[in-house]
């Protein structure tokens, strides 16, 4: 049996909240106090009083809306008392910052994982697996159709495209917060050396990165350079600019868009990626079904995504599980 | 290359491929690429030319879900949209065997019966990586739909040994797959076939949709109506008759009555009808006879059909089809009245002088059968496919009606995941909505977005993958026709109907009612 822990720790559908601290967990609209997992725009949003967050989502969010000064770092690992709820923040694997929220009160822990996966990133601290009573899980890839490969491969796949194709340029279309920064850590591992030119978009948090010691090597922007130019290179820019008229200036590119998504043919099409590239900072099925079992809690939440399945693999393997369905949650710009 | 790799990097590219060059090209190289009878086996594919017996769904459902969960298996499908795509994520292979080629493959399928289906298909699944059990599970269901249509897929062959296509098109329904002698006089090794003395389909000469009526030059164009039926060829050469689809299928035993009454050596284009009382039955009366693989004397009673003749391609063994029209609708007008005027006869010409006298015909046709005008240069030899200004199709203007979303289903292919099949109603005398139509096409992308949004956002019931939502939404729904029909609560069922505006503007309850509705069918 999962303990209750209605007392101090609510849910509804605007999100998890812990009423003797009076905060919310990655709440949809400006509150008092929020502890927010990572700095993805449908978690973190600006204007809330006290923002409780890692000094690298406070930097993102920094970023993104403007000083934080409600923010107050936490240390991956460090714990404080809120209303007599003891916090304390460790690495989910997602993006860089992000982190899952270890909530304790009367011998009970839950776990708020937020975003997370289990494949490596060198951008970001890999997940680290929190026992817990309850675990809080997203689901967004949990079918069993999702199964991504390694990225390596992936980004392998693309360099390989770009070298039979010197004329072209690869246009690769990410999302500017985390995966645009994987994809070029990999391209970086891959032995790309050239430089990256990147959409106007993509500059600043890309820079951010780079003050906050990830390695992506020579980062440049596309705006001004003649198409003559980036014959042979690569392009990053985010997805809402692959079918736009910014791109009409590349030479002949090839479109690739990395995405978990890009697993399933027609959400390619969907993007009208010529080149899809299976790369995801979502846990995949076989990631989020064996965090659980590694986990092994007294209960599973689910926040979003394809809750139902993974409510009715829980029910196969005797975890108790249900849907908190909460509003706000997008995954589609995975 | 010889296994199924190439043929399932092939299919992947052509479903992401950009443009229709990109695909051309793609086609092209790989049938340059590719041994035979491989390449024969992949176009015949890419063609819809390649008949096997065909694995039934709910046999390829059995496979999967003794290996997944059946509910997994079940929102994998409902979120994926394609059961081969599925399948193919879904499958586990359990040996490491080396994969099967492309002709390996079609040979087994070819030869499945119901008792090994599942072990043989089993076993293909498991010598072969996604994509390959993508192209497998494609092949094997007969739905290839590779995001090239057969006319692009005979494009790429004669991009591919640089021949002219309408020379590939005048071949192709002469010579079967894998089409060896077809690729060997694409590659200068044999003369070209002759097939002079076979019954064959030639293709059709298309129209493009009158966009600009002021600019056409009323005095060059002859006019006839356009029939809404069937558009068929009957063709006979040497005394043998077959009666042929639009797109090349043998239609001969669907309607045995208007092929065996084909008395002389000719190939006819015209549209199969099906008499009413009076004139010409509806559409709705002709679909009775379609698909049906053998015909009951009772079907050819109550549903007699005939075929409305327009053009002619060949008289006798004479290729007519370089003269002008006039002149092959003189000779046409020869060989039609030789022929019994119960199974065959003549569209007639139209007389109209001035654009006005045409809009005036357009505007009420005699028959319900009608669906506008058809305007044909004159001069115009007969050639295949749609070519500019030659033929043109004037439709008569949709009808349409405001109608209340009612159900959404979530789309297949490229619309997987959004609810992009909606049903709609209108109201009955006592104040129920009543189904008239379900459409899934007419609106934008980003009006699909909306709609999608929509539903997600008013469900009020969910049934597997339809949702049913609150009846608040006006669409107005536009459609060729509306008759009475079982296949709706309401009794009527529409012709083409798709969404031509979402008015957001309107109350659900000022939308049209089923009496009104019912007004219309006539």
């Amino acid at each position: 049996m999962a303990p209750d822990v209605a007392d101090w720790l609510t849910v509804s559908p605007q999100g998890l909240y812990l009423p003797t601290a009076d905060a919310w967990i990655d709440p949809a609209r400006p509150m008092a106090r929020a502890i927010i997992t990572h700095g993805h725009s449908d978690h973190a949003r600006g204007g809330h009083g006290e923002v409780l967050a890692t000094a690298e989502t406070l930097a993102i969010m920094a970023e993104r809306y403007g000083a934080q000064p409600g923010g107050r770092p936490l240390a991956h690992g460090e714990a404080v008392n809120l209303g007599g709820v003891r916090v304390s923040l460790h690495p989910a694997g997602h993006v860089l910052g992000s982190a899952q929220v270890r909530l304790e009160r009367d011998g009970a822990v839950v776990v708020v994982s937020g975003d997370y996966k289990r494949s490596a990133d060198p951008t970001c601290a890999p997940f680290e697996p929190v026992p817990c009573d309850i675990f809080v899980t997203e689901a967004t890839f949990a079918l069993p159709v999702f199964r991504h490969p390694p990225a390596e491969a992936e980004v392998a796949r693309a360099l390989a495209v770009l070298a039979a194709n010197p004329e072209r340029c690869l246009l690769i279309g990410a999302y500017a917060l985390g995966k645009a920064q994987r994809v070029v850590a990999l391209l970086r591992a891959a032995g790309h050396d050239a430089p990256v030119y990147l959409h106007g978009a993509m500059l600043k948090l890309m820079a951010l990165y780079q003050q906050l010691g990830v390695e992506l090597g020579d980062l440049r922007p596309a705006a001004g350079m003649p198409a003559e130019a980036l014959r042979g290179h690569v392009v990053m820019a985010p997805p809402s600019a692959l079918a736009d008229r910014w791109s009409r200036r590349l030479p002949d590119p090839i479109t690739a868009m990395a995405s978990g998504w890009m697993r399933v043919r027609a959400r390619a099409r969907q993007r009208g990626a010529e080149l899809p590239l299976v790369i995801s900072d979502h846990a995949d099925w076989d990631e989020l079904t064996a965090t659980v079992l590694e986990l092994r809690p007294k209960a599973l939440w689910v926040t979003h995504g394809r809750e139902d399945a993974l409510v009715h693999w829980c029910s196969m393997h005797q975890i108790t599980a249900r849907a908190l369905h909460l509003v706000g949650r997008e995954d589609e710009a995975e | 290359m010889s296994s199924l790799s190439g043929f399932s990097a092939l299919l992947a590219g052509l479903s992401f491929a950009g443009g229709r060059n990109a695909k051309l090209k793609l086609i092209a190289d790989w049938l340059v690429a590719t041994p035979d009878p491989d390449r024969g086996w992949g176009l015949a594919a890419l063609t819809g030319g390649l008949d096997l017996p065909g694995v039934k769904p709910a046999l390829i459902r059995a496979l999967i879900e003794e290996r997944v969960d059946p509910l997994l298996f079940r929102l994998s499908y409902d979120y994926v949209g394609d059961l081969a795509e599925t399948v193919s994520l879904l499958w586990e292979p359990r040996r490491g065997d080396e994969a099967p080629g492309l002709a390996d493959v079609v040979e087994r399928l070819g030869r499945l019966s119901r008792g090994d289906g599942p072990a043989v298909l089993a076993g293909l699944l498991d010598r072969l990586d996604e994509s390959g059990r993508y192209a497998l599970l494609k092949l094997a269901t007969g739905n290839l739909r590779a995001g090239a249509g057969a006319r692009l897929a005979r494009l790429g062959f004669a991009q591919a040994f640089g021949l002219a296509v309408d020379d590939v098109e005048e071949l192709w329904h002469g010579i079967s797959p894998p089409y060896a002698e077809l690729f060997r006089w694409a590659e200068g090794k044999s003369d070209r076939p002759d097939l002079s003395t076979r019954p064959l389909f030639h293709p059709f000469m298309l129209a493009h949709a009158l966009e600009a009526p002021e600019e056409l030059d009323v005095a060059a164009y002859s006019a006839e109506w356009k029939w809404d039926g069937i558009r068929a060829m009957a063709v006979r050469v040497a005394g043998e008759a077959r009666l042929y689809s639009r797109d090349g299928n043998d239609i001969s035993r669907m309607f045995p009555e208007v092929t065996s009454a084909l008395c002389a050596d000719a190939v006819l284009d015209g549209e199969l009808l099906v008499r009413g009382d009076g004139a010409v039955g509806s559409f709705n009366a002709l679909q009775q006879r379609l698909g049906r693989k053998t015909v009951s004397a009772a079907m050819l009673e109550q549903f007699p059909v005939f075929l409305r003749c327009y053009d002619l391609l060949f008289d006798g063994c004479e290729d007519v089809r370089q003269l002008p029209l006039m002149e092959r609708r003189a000779r046409l007008a020869d060989v039609v009245r030789g022929m019994d005027p119960a199974w065959f006869d003549l569209s007639p010409d139209l007389e109209a002088g001035s654009l006005q006298a045409l809009a005036a015909l357009r505007a009420a046709p005699p028959d319900p059968a009608i669906e506008g005008l058809m305007l044909k240069r004159r001069d115009s030899a007969y050639v295949a496919g749609r070519r500019a200004g030659l033929w043109y199709k004037w439709k008569r203007d949709a009808m349409t009606a405001d109608c209340v979303l009612m159900y959404a289903q979530r789309g297949h292919g490229k619309r997987s995941s959004f609810y992009s099949d909606f049903t709609f109603g209108a109201w009955a005398a006592d104040g129920a909505l009543l189904p008239v139509g379900k459409a899934y096409f007419g609106f934008t992308d980003a009006e699909l977005k909306w709609l999608d949004q929509w539903v997600r956002t008013h469900t009020t019931n969910r049934f597997g993958p339809v949702r049913e939502v609150e009846k608040a939404l006006v669409l107005e729904v536009a459609f060729d026709s509306i008759a009475a029909s079982t296949r709706h609560k309401s009794g009527l069922a529409m012709r083409f109907p798709r969404i031509a505006r979402i008015r957001t503007d309107k109350p659900a309850a000022q939308a049209d009612t089923v009496e009104g509705l019912r007004r219309q069918a006539g």
